[in-house]
């Protein structure tokens, strides 16, 4: 019973034509499309030749159809007609040899388990991990490694603030990319690039802790009045949240530089304490490390939170509401304080951003950008530090790796189509993500079972007489 | 041949030391009224058990006790073992010219020094309420461990920052609220699962993890909204030493219950709803040959029953 299966190709009743002496004409046509791995099969052929003719070169978001004009021979339709395969080939093994490999797979895990305690096998990994970011980047062209600062490490960091708000406290916020463009704004404002100038002028890193301050206010502001709100009206409230910020940013030319941004470049990160002298130039490798650094003390922190008390109040939340406020949980103030921490994070990777490329405008904070890091969460697994990171990196850096790539005729507009593409997929076989947390896991098992909810979106009985 | 003795409603308020006090509550939502001034009063360390229909207003009762619900009329106030009275529903005075001002039978505005107050259900928690639910609410995807935990945590104070950057309070907290737990999953017999999915404890254990969740925010009352529902004679049997057992340590039941064998057992005074109104209070055995009782709730059988078990 696949999910794609159905629907698809039609003839799914066994042949009726009666006495059984006279086979019905194309009867192996109808066997074959009562089977579910055939059915299978041309669905997701399907999926990727209309992922095919909707995107590339000749069509594009703006005129979906128009791939039809072309030739339907040219190689990226192979290959995407390739890619369909090679997913029903994933899935049918699977299906059939799933329970096998699981088992397999413990069983090959089993042994090192065994010999390493399970603690110092994490470290162990963490410190690979960080051994490979850390070196890896050297070898990269100057290309990539631009993408590794502008597009991944950025974004990482985004992941990561969201996945508080998501993913701890089960909060739906479209509007994440407001914080963004708050904490890039006060950076260029602190360091004296907007025509409205300081009362004095920051280095900036001076202006770090003013930007996170700015946009955790901000955080605050919006979050204490509509966080008790439910649901879509919280999304809702927020999507228009970050449409107010980026309108404001646009219409307030004399304050922001509007849509065409600031006139003066907002400097470089640069050092001057104790005798170090350093400057952050217009190499990427320095600001690489530098991401890299604050990645890891967030990574510490947010791990830190998670396991503590604040972290379990979190997920009695968005597990079950009512009961989580006559265990004593304040729900407002926790939400709150979820909400201001992603924003504070947002906040913090929009002023890195801004002082590295040196220039913003309106035009860049779209809500397409949040529903991007949304998509980046949800991708890595929501609730999961590891998810998060790997998530962001990984779809990050698949768009860049596809136009270096000719073959698929890849291009930048049909971004969102690829993506969502991607999300169904996900949904269906993988909706914990890629790498989820286990207490995630076990929420949406349970919810898929009918029990309890995987978050705080449902109002829950009871409600106000 | 006896006499069944009618007892009077307004014996559900007592005279002592009392832990809660409702007057005159009355609940409507829309034009169906749950509660109609309802009024009753809890002494200290007692177990007290609120029986009545299905529907009769008794979980609505609770959840007006642990402000989920505002009624429309009436106040419930809570005494803590201080003696500090705080109102969960009500007027709260403020501080200087409540002084000066007795509580009478006039409704003062805020212009004479009060405001209506309707206590958030966490505030309720931190006064010394704590609750369990009808159909079990656990943190079904955390640990019986972890459910207590943060019932545990929710006295605690390490805030956000403290939380990420493990300052010395947190860890002391940490440890602090491991102890107690283990010491709550002792007490009510779970310690053996403590690591054990909530969702994949069987029915009764769950009872059960919900009482230690309760008690983990050290609760002087406790509210248990029919702790025996749906359990086996067995568990119902354990459950109802467990019950005495809280009690012994000095936190004050009340209790809704079905089961009038549990409530014989356990109550030391109990107060009949029907219709939203009190129709008796009183012991157990007065109430159980209370005429309006047995008609409303207990069934004439059971009076039948009864009279041929006494009668000679």
């Amino acid at each position: 019973m696949g999910y794609l299966g159905t629907g698809t190709l039609t003839g799914t009743e066994p042949a009726r034509a009666g006495g059984g002496a006279e086979r019905p004409r194309l009867g192996w046509l109808r066997r074959l499309a009562a089977s579910d791995d055939a059915r299978r099969l041309g669905a997701c052929v399907a999926g990727f030749l209309l992922l095919a003719v909707m995107t590339g070169p000749e069509g594009s978001s703006l005129a979906p159809t128009s791939g039809f004009s072309g030739s339907l021979l040219h190689p990226r339709v192979f290959a995407f007609i390739g890619l369909g395969v090679g997913l029903w080939a994933l899935i049918t093994a699977k299906r059939r040899y799933g329970d096998r490999a699981r088992r397999l797979s413990e069983a090959i895990s089993a042994a090192p388990r065994r010999l390493l305690p399970n603690r110092l096998a994490r470290y162990g990994i963490y410190l690979v991990a960080l051994a490979f970011a850390i070196v890896y980047p050297m070898a990269l062209s100057q290309f990539w490694q631009n993408v590794l600062v502008d597009q991944i490490g950025v974004y990482v960091l985004l992941a990561l603030g969201l996945n508080v708000v998501v993913g701890y406290a089960g909060l739906l916020d479209l509007g994440y990319i407001a914080f963004y463009a708050i904490g890039a704004y006060s950076a260029a404002y602190w360091t004296g690039a907007l025509p409205v100038h300081p009362p004095i002028t920051l280095n900036p890193f001076w202006a770090i802790p003013l930007a996170i301050f700015a946009a955790m206010l901000a955080g605050v502001i919006l979050g204490a009045p509509t966080l008790r709100l439910r649901g879509d009206y919280l999304a809702i409230v927020t999507l228009g949240f970050g449409e107010i910020i980026q309108i404001v940013a646009t219409n307030l030319q004399s304050v922001t530089g509007g849509s065409s941004g600031p006139a003066s470049v907002i400097p470089h990160f640069s050092v001057n304490l104790l005798g170090v002298h350093y400057k952050w130039g217009l190499g990427d490798l320095p600001y690489y490390y530098l991401l890299l650094g604050f990645v890891v003390v967030i990574l510490v922190t947010f791990h830190a939170l998670e396991g503590s008390r604040v972290g379990r109040a979190w997920t009695a939340i968005r597990e079950d509401e009512v009961a989580a406020e006559s265990t004593g949980i304040n729900v407002l103030k926790y939400k709150v304080m979820a909400f201001s921490i992603g924003a504070s994070t947002s906040g913090f990777a929009g002023m890195l951003w801004a002082s590295q490329v040196g220039y913003i405008d309106s035009t860049l904070f779209t809500v397409q950008l949040s529903i991007l890091v949304l998509v980046l969460v949800i991708f890595g697994g929501m609730g999961s530090l590891p998810g998060a990171v790997v998530g962001a990196a990984v779809l990050q850096w698949f768009p860049w790796f596809l136009r270096v790539h000719p073959l698929f005729g890849f291009q930048p507009e049909d971004l969102f189509i690829y993506l969502g593409a991607l999300l169904v997929v996900m949904m269906i076989f993988r909706p914990e993500g890629l790498l989820p947390s286990r207490r995630r896991k076990r929420e949406i098992s349970l919810a898929e079972h009918g029990e309890g909810t995987a978050d705080a979106m449902t109002e829950p009985e009871g409600a106000e007489p | 041949m006896s006499v069944a003795a009618a007892t009077r409603p307004e014996a559900a308020k007592v005279e002592g030391d009392l832990i809660i006090e409702v007057e005159g509550v009355t609940l409507s939502f829309g034009g169906l009224t749950c509660l109609s001034d309802v009024t009753l009063s809890q002494r200290r360390g007692e177990v007290l058990a609120v029986i009545g229909p299905n529907g009769a207003g008794k979980t609505s009762l609770f959840n007006c006790l642990t402000g989920v619900y505002k009624p429309q009329e009436g106040t419930i106030t809570f005494r803590s073992r201080q003696g500090h009275a705080s109102a969960v529903v009500g007027r709260r005075s403020l501080p200087l010219v409540a002084r000066a001002l007795e509580p009478g039978g006039i409704v003062p505005g805020w212009w004479m020094g009060w405001r209506a107050v309707n206590t958030k259900p966490h505030r309720v928690n931190r006064l010394g309420i704590a609750r369990t639910f009808q159909t079990t609410r656990l943190f079904n995807a955390l640990t019986a461990f972890e459910n207590v935990k943060i019932g545990v945590e929710s006295r605690q104070h390490t805030g956000p920052i403290g939380a990420m950057l493990r300052l010395p309070r947190a860890r002391r907290e940490e440890k602090e609220s491991d102890a107690r737990v283990v010491e709550l999953l002792d007490f009510v017999g779970l310690l053996p699962r403590a690591n054990e999915l909530a969702s994949s404890l069987p029915f009764g254990d769950r009872r059960r993890l919900e009482i230690a969740r309760a008690l983990g925010t050290r609760p002087e009352l406790l509210l248990l909204d029919e702790p025996a529902a749906g359990t086996n004679p067995a568990e119902k049997l354990e459950l109802a030493k467990l019950v005495r057992k809280v009690n012994g340590t000095g936190v004050s039941v009340l209790l809704i219950e079905h089961d009038m064998g549990l409530v014989m057992s356990l109550a030391e005074r109990v107060i009949v709803l029907n219709f939203g109104k009190v129709i008796a209070a009183g012991t157990p055995s007065e109430v159980q040959r209370d005429p309006a009782v047995i008609e409303a709730y207990l069934g004439t059988s059971y009076r039948a029953r009864e009279e041929k078990g006494q009668g000679p």
